[in-house]
């Protein structure tokens, strides 16, 4: 008799996803967290007196929407400050671009450009919908000719075909090459080119040349046909979204303990049976499920020692590096930007002036440098949402690319270099901003692997890239949640279909463990 | 020494001079990128060697590993499919390894120095595996292949050549047993195995000393009727005596392209290597479906009529194709021609009668020949004096 039918490692979104369909389904679910609140990345933090922000996702824009139906978000606190808010690509001289829905504006985009922007959104929406086939369930594997998967495979094969012949052969094209090509080849507006590249460079360690982009950029683009027409703001900080799936899996019957750090998986001759906590703690479980990235949950928590050499290999060989990096400002009062009167400062900000300027702030990564001249994506939530600052006062919340997990020298000698190499670039756009700061955070790729327990600070646990998704992720032969190692599952970002405020994986994975019987 | 020659591209092992100087046919292999004999001067006379006097075989090309640390023995528990726990120090055991799919990389000798100290000897180049397998053991990998020359001393004469040569007492050696002797100032180590499935030795030695040992044993052999012997008499000794060999009898699984090529142990004939009690090891959780749901393949040592070595035939049963040959020999002291094959399940039970469909030239004609054969219980040759200890002198 276990004390648990289900153990999960770790209050992450994902986690907390498959804790409350698991105890939806009647299981009795333990979930394990070692910070002091779960949500993980879904987290809100007040990084000076009164001044709070979203610790690390800023945005929601790919929310499964079944997830919040199932199990209840709205009831149990998920509400949203704005939604539906429109892409600004800054200009230093004030003439910007906007993006909503379908439509381009302003920043010199030619009529020709406008439309353009129309036909390829329709383009993209349609392999989007694609991918909702692909990522609403496991992913099929290639050989054992199960029937689960031969129906996904053919989904996806009906799906393929009707996008009819053209549009069809065109993915194949695309999806091995990169953003920047598609986007020369697309439009003529170098704001619009590069604003559209920096949603496929986000989060990654990628530039616009890179291939594997114009994937990342589809991964992005699949929250439009989910139902999200622009990023949204959740009311009060990302925290609240952590908050209302830790509540919706309280009410559905899981227990969810913060401050609890797990040691080790425990596992007895071939299969694994519950876990230690670093106190010493033993619990039991029929299943312990890990939303920790596969390296966490291999390496550091079960051992390579307990598994058979193949699996460690393919696990040592997943890619986790990252380039990016969270700046929290507080702000005395709203900075001036030239050419934009406040109500649009609520709206998501980019700086990302061509796709050379992305391509340049990239190179240094390579190197394991960081960029002169960041670009980044900026959010000042505390406009939709006065309560995440002191009357009167902001936040600006940015997410920054590129800098390395490890620079040469260290990040302590970084730290303030790049902290100026950020505030320069919004003072291009923005020149009062600086004499706002009153208080400042700069959460590097280290900071970011600390604090979230993300293997290289890389927020998919994993990077996203074709060699690393579907029956491929977080590696062959455990694509489907299963591990190979009885009684051990994945429930995170580093399973199919990877990271961002999805939910997907984690409600992928409690549904498999239902339809394999696991917990029957 | 061990620089390529400049005509072959090839390595040369630490007894390559004393090698040439006897290599009468000039019939030289490439043994895993070293220049080895394939002949010296007649396969029979040689392999005659290794079954009625003292054969050589210079080992160097065998790739050696050294493991040590605190956690050696765990580390190879979790490589290899036997319990290495039940190799004593100063023993030496036979092992597969296998992948995770449950199919045999290589197979190789464990020779156990001290507590956490152990040498593996391989055929394939292992080293990215061994490392890949070190991960999350207390454990350093060295490769030792060219720290070290090797030569098989194998036949019933092959103690009392060694003990000629001043490894005093080596008659109370037991099979699979190794020991030490001072040699030349240096170390020289012992271990009673081989490929031969004779009475037989490996002696080990510094490459530096490798000339001194040849020139020491063949010398003290010489009453015995010492002789070199090439990888063709080697191959009919070990097809003799049931030994299957990596790359001829499988294909090692990490080598393997086309899916479905690989083996694994239980296919292999070796499920006596197989210990599933063992909590972990790579390959464990395939093997234990394997034994669940029945293997596709058997091997089987047939007993072919005739003297027209099986080499690459079909075996059929009736008008069905049930498997193929690996390996086959005439062999000169069992006086049987045998072939090793690979039946499809549930063929291969032990007294089961097949026909051989062998092809062979004579003078550009080629013949066809049906040859019955039959499934034997084991190899045909396996003589007392293999295992007698102490063993015999003359």
């Amino acid at each position: 008799m276990t004390d648990f039918d289900a153990i999960i490692i770790g209050a992450g979104h994902n986690g907390l996803v498959c804790a409350g369909y698991l105890a939806k389904a009647g299981k009795k679910v333990l979930v394990l967290e070692s910070r002091a609140v779960p949500g993980g990345c879904a987290a809100t933090h007040e990084f000076a007196p009164g001044f709070n922000v979203s610790s690390c996702a800023q945005w929601l824009y790919q929310l499964s929407p079944n997830v919040v139906s199932d199990l209840k978000l709205t009831q149990h606190g998920l509400a949203y400050a704005a939604e539906g808010l429109a892409t600004i690509a800054l200009d230093e001289a004030g003439d910007h671009l906007r993006l909503q829905g379908d439509s381009a504006s302003g920043g010199g985009v030619s009529s020709e450009d406008q439309k353009a922007y129309g036909l390829f959104r329709k383009k993209m929406r349609k392999y989007a919908k694609l991918m909702r086939t692909a990522y609403g369930t496991r992913p099929p594997k290639l050989v054992e000719h199960d029937l689960h998967d031969k129906i996904t495979f053919a989904k996806l094969g009906l799906g393929m075909k009707l996008l009819g012949k053209d549009d069809m052969s065109d993915l194949m094209r695309l999806i091995l090459i990169n953003i920047f090509d598609v986007m020369k080849e697309t439009f003529q507006s170098p704001k619009l080119q590069a604003a559209l590249a920096l949603d496929a460079v986000i989060g990654t360690p990628m530039g616009p040349r890179s291939p594997n982009t114009v994937f990342t950029y589809l991964h992005r683009f699949f929250g439009e046909v989910l139902g999200f027409e622009g990023a949204t703001q959740v009311k009060g900080g990302m925290g609240m979204l952590g908050a209302a799936l830790s509540n919706a899996a309280t009410d559905l019957g899981a227990v969810v303990r913060c401050d609890t750090s797990v040691a080790s998986i425990d596992k007895t001759f071939d299969r694994v049976t519950g876990v230690t906590l670093s106190s010493g703690e033993h619990i039991t479980a029929k299943l312990v499920v890990s939303s920790a990235d596969p390296k966490t949950t291999f390496k550091s928590l079960l051992g390579y020692q307990h598994m058979e050499a193949g699996l460690v290999r393919r696990i040592e060989q997943i890619r986790f590096k990252s380039g990016t990096v969270k700046v929290h400002l507080a702000l005395s009062g709203l900075p001036t930007f030239a050419g934009l009167d406040q109500s649009a400062l609520g709206q998501r900000l980019v700086i990302a002036p061509s796709l050379n300027a992305l391509e340049s702030a990239f190179n240094p990564l390579k190197y394991d440098e960081s960029s002169a001249r960041p670009v980044m994506d900026i959010s000042i939530p505390s406009i939709n949402d006065p309560s995440l600052a002191p009357n009167g006062q902001h936040v600006l919340s940015a997410i920054v690319q590129y800098a390395p997990l490890n620079p040469k020298g260290g990040w302590e000698a970084l730290r303030a270099p790049f902290m100026a190499a950020v505030i320069a670039e919004l003072t291009r756009y923005a020149p009062d901003i600086a004499s706002l700061i009153t208080a400042e955070e700069l959460l590097t790729p280290a900071d970011l692997a600390a604090t979230f327990g993300m293997t290289g600070g890389n927020w998919h646990h994993g990077e996203l890239t074709m060699d690393q998704v579907l029956m491929t992720r977080p590696a062959t032969g455990i694509s489907q949640y299963q591990t190979g190692i009885d009684g051990l599952y994945l429930c995170g970002a580093g399973s199919h279909p990877g990271g961002g405020l999805m939910g997907l994986a984690g409600k992928n994975s409690a549904q498999e463990i239902i339809r394999q019987g696991e917990l029957a | 020494m061990n620089q390529p020659t400049r005509a072959t591209m090839l390595l040369e092992t630490p007894f390559h001079s004393r090698v040439a100087e006897r290599c009468e046919i000039n019939d030289w292999g490439n043994w895993m990128g070293y220049t080895t004999p394939n002949a010296f001067f007649d396969v029979e006379l040689e392999y005659f060697s290794i079954r009625s006097t003292t054969g050589v075989f210079d080992l160097s090309p065998m790739n050696k590993y050294r493991i040590q640390g605190p956690d050696a023995e765990a580390y190879l528990n979790r490589m290899a499919t036997r319990n290495i726990s039940k190799i004593g120090i100063n023993r030496v055991g036979y092992t597969v390894w296998c992948n995770d799919a449950g199919m045999v990389m290589d197979d190789g000798t464990i020779f156990r120095l001290g507590e956490s100290d152990y040498r593996l000897c391989s055929y394939q180049r292992a080293i990215d595996w061994l490392l890949w397998c070190a991960m999350g053991f207390d454990v350093t990998i060295t490769d030792e292949t060219e720290d070290l020359a090797a030569l098989a001393v194998q036949g019933p004469t092959s103690c009392t050549s060694l003990t000629e040569m001043g490894l005093t007492d080596l008659n109370t050696l037991k099979p699979f047993g190794m020991r030490t002797y001072d040699f030349e100032g240096e170390k020289l180590m012992v271990s009673r195995t081989g490929f031969t499935g004779d009475l037989g030795y490996e002696v080990w030695v510094s490459p530096e000393k490798a000339e001194t040992l040849w020139d020491q044993l063949f010398d003290a052999g010489k009453e015995y009727l010492i002789k070199p012997f090439g990888s063709y008499a080697l191959d009919i000794a070990r097809i003799e005596t049931g030994f299957i060999q990596a790359g001829v009898d499988f294909v090692p699984a990490e080598e393997m392209v086309r899916p479905g090529r690989a083996r694994s142990p239980f296919e292999l004939g070796l499920s006596w290597l197989v210990d599933l009690e063992k909590p972990l090891f790579n390959g464990r959780t395939a093997l234990l479906k394997e034994k669940a749901n029945g293997s596709r393949y058997r091997f089987a040592i047939l007993n072919v009529d005739g003297n027209k070595p099986a080499e690459h035939s079909f075996i059929m049963k009736g008008d069905r194709q049930i498997g193929t040959v690996t390996s086959a020999a005439w062999c000169p002291t069992a006086k049987s021609n045998i072939a090793f094959a690979q039946l499809e399940m549930p063929e291969g039970d032990i007294g089961e009668e097949y026909v051989a469909e062998i092809y062979y030239q004579r003078e550009l004609h080629w013949t066809r020949l049906l040859a019955p054969c039959t499934v034997i219980d084991g190899p045909i040759f396996n003589p007392k004096r293999r295992r007698k200890t102490p063993a015999i002198s003359h």
